[in-house]
């Protein structure tokens, strides 16, 4: 599947869920927010979404200190 | 001729002196500024001079900081921040620099929402006081805050900001800055508000800590409503620590992209 992922196209052999591209991408489900074609995702369907060529994916890992 | 006296329009006689001017319009006054410059000889006026005339220890009245805001601002722009209603969650670094930025604009109004209290640790970057180490911090910078411009409406809640009380604390604001410690909050705060009231902007941080340069700190618009501030990556974590002046750059990033928002309802 083909993704556009932060303005960039990135393509996976493998048709992922959020939860598994958050997993390949190393990063920490409790500190993202997901936004797929201008949607932004609820945290708890993270493992039921699935990812589809032509998506279009925003990510924010926040960082700590305020 | 017209002159300016404490920023307001006047039309005044030709050769006006400034003693008699003082007699005229404010008697009282130990302190006169012709121009920036402090005097205390009389002296003939010239069209178009700016002359600032103070008693010490005689604080403004509301209608007259709104009056210098205003000659500042432009009338209207400044009718634009007096209509602005602000959330801002957690009151530390960045909260109390962005609620001290938006009062001293003459914002209309904060919602500020924090449950800790004052330590000394929080004084090398949060704008408190000695004399308030112990107090809730929301309770403090109100105080702060009504001590620079009392006529910005200050609402405040000693609470932690859950899922359950975000419409309770930011239901009425334009704008939400979150201001907030810890990445999991930042997420949860941004998540939640972000797809419950998708009218109104977010303005987050993510990326403030260190003393890494200060022109990594960027404003980036994630999406149409939501903004983020910070370098991204500097997490505050032992060996790097949050200190005033970066904490400062991103707060200062936040308060900006806040009136841009108020000002034309988008920012860069």
């Amino acid at each position: 599947m083909k993704i556009t992922l932060n303005g960039e196209i990135k393509e996976y052999r493998d048709q992922l869920t959020v939860q598994e591209l958050l997993q390949r991408l190393n990063l920490q489900p409790e500190r993202v927010v997901v936004e797929i074609n201008r949607i932004i995702l609820s945290p708890e369907t993270h493992n039921v979404t699935k990812l589809k060529t032509g998506d279009t994916i925003e990510l924010v890992q926040f960082v700590g200190g305020g | 001729m017209l002159i300016y006296l404490n920023e307001k329009q006047l039309e005044v006689d030709n050769q006006l002196c400034l003693f008699e001017l003082r007699n005229r319009h404010k008697k009282n006054s130990d302190l006169l500024i012709i121009n920036g410059h402090p005097t205390s000889t009389d002296q003939e006026l010239s069209h178009g001079d700016h002359v600032v005339m103070i008693r010490r220890g005689e604080h403004p009245s509301a209608e007259e900081l709104e009056s210098l805001m205003m000659a500042r601002h432009t009338p209207d722009v400044q009718q634009k921040i007096k209509q602005g209603k602000v959330g801002i969650a957690g009151a530390g670094g960045l909260g109390s620099h962005v609620a001290i930025a938006l009062v001293r604009i003459g914002i209309g109004q904060l919602n500020i929402v924090d449950f800790d209290v004052v330590e000394p640790s929080n004084l090398n970057r949060q704008q408190y006081f000695i004399d308030q180490i112990g107090t809730p911090k929301v309770i403090a910078l109100k105080e702060n805050l009504r001590r620079i411009n009392p006529a910005s409406k200050i609402n405040i809640f000693n609470q932690k900001v859950m899922p359950e009380n975000i419409a309770e604390f930011f239901g009425e604001v334009d704008i939400l800055v979150e201001a907030f410690d810890t990445a999991e909050q930042k997420a949860m705060l941004t998540n939640y508000f972000l797809r419950n009231f998708p009218d109104k902007f977010l303005v987050a941080a993510s990326g403030i800590a260190g003393y890494e340069p200060s022109n990594t700190i960027r404003t980036t618009k994630v999406t149409e409503k939501f903004y983020l501030c910070g370098d991204g990556v500097s997490a505050a974590e032992p060996g790097r620590g949050l200190m005033a002046p970066r904490v400062g750059i991103a707060a200062h990033h936040q308060a900006n992209t806040v009136l841009q928002l108020l000002l034309n309802n988008t920012a860069e």
